[in-house]
């Protein structure tokens, strides 16, 4: 559903006659040609998975991360133009540290996502700044036990059990809802997250893709990091497998 | 006639607005660190005493932390400044997991980057009151360093702080030898511990000796504080 602006769109501070700001969904637009960002609350913590496409062969395996730890016990998956998404990690980090500094305590993860929220909602009350061109996965572990919160360039941010963002995101949602996630453990999340990615990966439109995924659980000692490279391993064989399994039919 | 009655001093340094914001005299000390390296990797020594003056006043103060996943820092002089030395480091750590590259800052590094601060607070006059020891294994390299208040750093295979390098380290250079196991090693140091706990008067009874080993990077064992009752 694309509407032309004529003449509303042109700068973030103008509102259409009704009720738009066309600045906003434009930069939402960003997010939605980036590869596949999903994540999912498991029993015992989250799992973030991104689908990185590889622009060219001679980029290194393990370079260019999309997901970066904001704490020890978050972590940010990114979506979108890939330097906007920098500065929202880097001031996402510098708020959970000063929140540190002041309270003695890690960030409890509903105040980091308000905080990161209103930071991207702050781009688009200006002319002179344009709003974020990326969409962020915010996952983490903290008293309240694991949490996943999705914040997009208008600067809403909701909290969810299951998020998708990205090219993929109808096709990943709808796995998502597949799941029962009150009954998986971060484990098997890893295992599911993979298929998922594998699944929605569009092999017409998009060549080659590399797999990256994080988490924050019990088993990682409530610490946002890379999912091991032995589990990842696994993953991608389980993910490759069950794609066969479906093209055979 | 001159109306500038006001006493503000033209050199910042010497008003008094500016001394409040100097450390001129520590209040809680620690006093000695003792360290040396053994075939294995590290060991250190302190005592758990926080003395407010000439009053042992805090006989639970642990003076030794480990830093990341390599290093062990132990600190005399004011206990404030090495707790502030720790929330430093904490966030230095931090960012250095968050990289999550697989690297991790080692003792040379740590050790490095205190000489800095210590150095740089110096030259501002408003130094920590502090003489660290910083030891530690990576990637099975041994590393034993000293930084104090004025940024004097030096490595060498067993350092001391305060009164331990008058009374422990001519026992260490006597008695000390590549490839010390881990049992001689401690009752090297708890030569030393006990020679300091007689002649030292800020010195207590109860110890924290901690173990960094090469061959497990990751575990610091802390020998669990020993205890006597020497009269």
């Amino acid at each position: 559903m694309s509407s032309i602006g004529t003449g509303y769109d042109l700068s973030v501070t103008t509102f259409s006659p009704d009720g738009r700001v066309f600045q906003i969904e434009y930069a939402a637009k960003a997010v939605d040609n980036s590869g596949t960002v999903i994540g999912i609350k498991c029993k015992d913590g989250i799992v973030m998975g991104v689908e990185k496409l590889i622009t060219s062969k001679m980029m290194l395996p393990g370079s260019n991360r999309r997901i970066h730890s904001v704490h020890r016990h978050s972590g940010m998956a990114v979506a979108g133009l890939a330097a906007d998404g920098r500065q929202i990690v880097a001031r996402a980090k510098s708020e959970a540290t000063n929140y540190e500094s002041v309270y003695g305590e890690a960030i409890p993860i509903k105040e980091l996502a308000q905080r990161v929220a209103s930071y991207v909602h702050l781009c688009t009350l200006y002319w002179w700044l344009r709003p974020f061109g990326c969409g962020v996965i915010l996952g983490g572990y903290d008293r309240d036990g694991p949490q996943l919160y999705m914040v997009e360039p208008s600067g809403i941010s909701y909290r969810y059990f299951g998020a998708a963002i990205g090219k993929g995101k109808q096709a990943a949602k709808t796995e998502i809802e597949k799941l029962k996630l009150s009954e998986l453990t971060c484990r098997e999340g890893v295992i599911e997250v993979a298929k998922i990615i594998y699944k929605v990966h569009d092999e017409a439109k998009d060549k080659a893709f590399e797999l990256e995924m994080s988490w924050v659980c019990d088993e990682s000692k409530q610490q946002h990091q890379k999912v091991p490279d032995d589990l990842l391993e696994e993953a991608k064989v389980a993910a490759r497998a069950a794609l066969e399994e479906m093209d055979a039919d | 006639m001159n109306f500038m009655a006001s006493t503000q001093p033209e050199n910042r340094l010497l008003g008094p607005q500016s001394d409040s914001q100097r450390t001129l005299y520590p209040y809680v000390t620690g006093t000695s660190v003792v360290a040396l390296k053994y075939k294995d990797g590290i060991l250190m020594a302190a005592d758990m005493g926080g003395s407010y003056g000439s009053t042992l006043r805090y006989k639970s103060v642990e003076r030794m932390k480990p830093i990341g996943k390599h290093s062990l820092l132990g600190a005399s002089g004011e206990i404030s400044d090495f707790q502030e030395i720790l929330r430093y480091l904490d966030e230095l750590i931090l960012y250095d997991n968050m990289w999550d590259d697989g690297n991790s800052l080692g003792p040379k590094e740590v050790h490095n980057y205190l000489t800095r601060v210590m150095y740089n607070r110096r030259n501002k006059f408003n130094p920590l009151w502090n003489s660290l020891v910083l030891g530690g294994v990576k990637n099975g390299q041994k590393y034993l360093g000293m930084v104090n208040m004025i940024g004097v750093n030096f490595e060498d295979n067993h350092v001391a702080t305060g009164f331990g390098n008058h009374l422990a380290r001519p026992i260490l250079r006597q008695e000390w030898h590549e490839n010390l196991s881990f049992e001689d090693g401690v009752r090297l140091l708890e030569k030393c511990m006990r020679v300091l706990l007689y002649r030292d008067r800020s010195a207590v009874n109860k110890l924290q000796v901690d173990v960094f080993l090469k061959m497990a990077p990751n575990q610091i064992y802390s020998l669990a504080k020993l205890l006597w009752s020497l009269t």
